[in-house]
């Protein structure tokens, strides 16, 4: 299923709404995977908690998504249409997010690095001229504003704790570190309606890192100096991880269409 | 995670003036406690100020006693405050 409305503008519009909605669901979705395993039941709570608010905010995007293409094609596709129908190669999600949660340092280090740039993204798209973009990003910036408290805490704790964690936290720092460029590169659909609706993400870049250095600094840990930044998530390039999310993400749907609980 | 102290979580819903006790958590220090005390205990919108106590802190009356501590003030009438005729003008009080 492949929904493209006519109107050029609304097209970008469109793909700028399920870049944002996709990155949401699917990092909420890996995020789910933690339920009933966390390593403590406070923590099984908090990263299911987030794992919500994401997945809340993807519906948010979902919705003024199908709205648009509704109004433009004279469709009646819903949310559920735009989660559950769309190949690998239509999603649009930040290749981050699809990552495997590992252990617990590679999941804080994930949560970390996505929801610090969710906080300086939100809080530029709060200003976009579309209103209903607006109001998503003042919402979920609330969420966004504890998601990476509570990410910093841990990267602190993990980096500046024992061998073993130290260890590990280095680790992941050092197999995500690549997927952090794709996030301040804008996609096409990100430069046209650029004027007003979408933002500018060079613009975030030094704040996002200005934070990690903060919070990296307390944690003893050190920015890797690699340069070479992983790509393609924005344009339906993903990795080999997003078809088997989308597969038990979707089974359920597609193997009985139209079903209700 | 063993050797983590326990933490006893008080929370003041939002028309409400104190804070109640809702149950405890484990958590390194207080900054932790505090966290996960609004992720376990908030959920619900169950309230809008936290209080974190360190379980060791807390000190409690011995149900033992309990006898002589509480008993002796149940039959001091003369310490209750019943023995004033209110107006009818006061309607609140």
């Amino acid at each position: 299923m492949h929904s493209k409305p006519t109107n050029i503008a609304t097209n970008d519009l469109v793909d700028f709404a399920l870049f944002l909605a996709d990155s949401s669901l699917i990092m909420g979705h890996r995020l789910s995977e933690w339920t009933g395993h966390g390593p403590m039941i406070e923590q099984d709570i908090a990263i299911t908690n987030i794992a919500l608010d994401l997945i809340g905010q993807a519906r948010n995007f979902y919705q003024y998504a199908s709205e648009l293409i509704n109004n433009q094609d004279d469709k009646k596709i819903t949310e559920d249409d735009l989660a559950y129908l769309r190949d690998a190669s239509e999603y649009k999600n930040l290749l981050i997010t699809e990552l495997p949660n590992a252990d617990w340092a590679k999941t804080i280090g994930k949560v970390f690095f996505f929801s610090a740039w969710q906080f300086y993204f939100y809080q530029k798209l709060i200003y976009s001229s579309d209103k209903q973009l607006s109001a998503i990003a003042e919402k979920s910036l609330k969420e966004v504003t504890y998601h990476v408290k509570w990410a910093s805490d841990w990267v602190i704790r993990l980096g500046d704790g024992t061998e073993e964690s130290k260890k590990r936290m280095e680790s992941a720092v050092e197999d995500l570190w690549p997927y952090t460029g794709e996030m301040f590169v804008a996609a096409n659909f990100e430069e046209s309606p650029k004027n007003s609706v979408s933002i500018d993400v060079s613009n975030i870049k030094n704040d996002w890192l200005e934070k990690v250095k903060l919070v990296f600094r307390d944690a003893t840990l050190f920015l890797p100096n690699k340069t070479w930044m992983q790509s393609g998530g924005k344009n339906g390039v993903h990795t080999e991880h997003l078809g088997y999310i989308l597969a038990e993400m979707q089974f359920l749907q597609r193997a009985y269409p139209g079903l209700e609980w | 995670m063993n050797n983590e102290p326990l933490w006893e979580v008080f929370i003041r819903s939002k028309q409400g003036l104190d804070h109640k006790h809702v149950g405890s958590l484990h958590a390194a220090d207080a900054k932790m406690a505090i966290e996960n005390a609004r992720d376990v205990y908030t959920r619900r919108m169950e309230g809008v100020s936290i209080w974190v106590v360190e379980s060791k802190y807390i000190h409690a009356t011995n149900p033992d006693e309990s006898q002589s501590f509480f008993d002796p003030a149940n039959d001091k009438v003369y310490r209750h405050p019943t023995f004033y005729n209110l107006p009818d003008e006061l309607k609140y009080m």
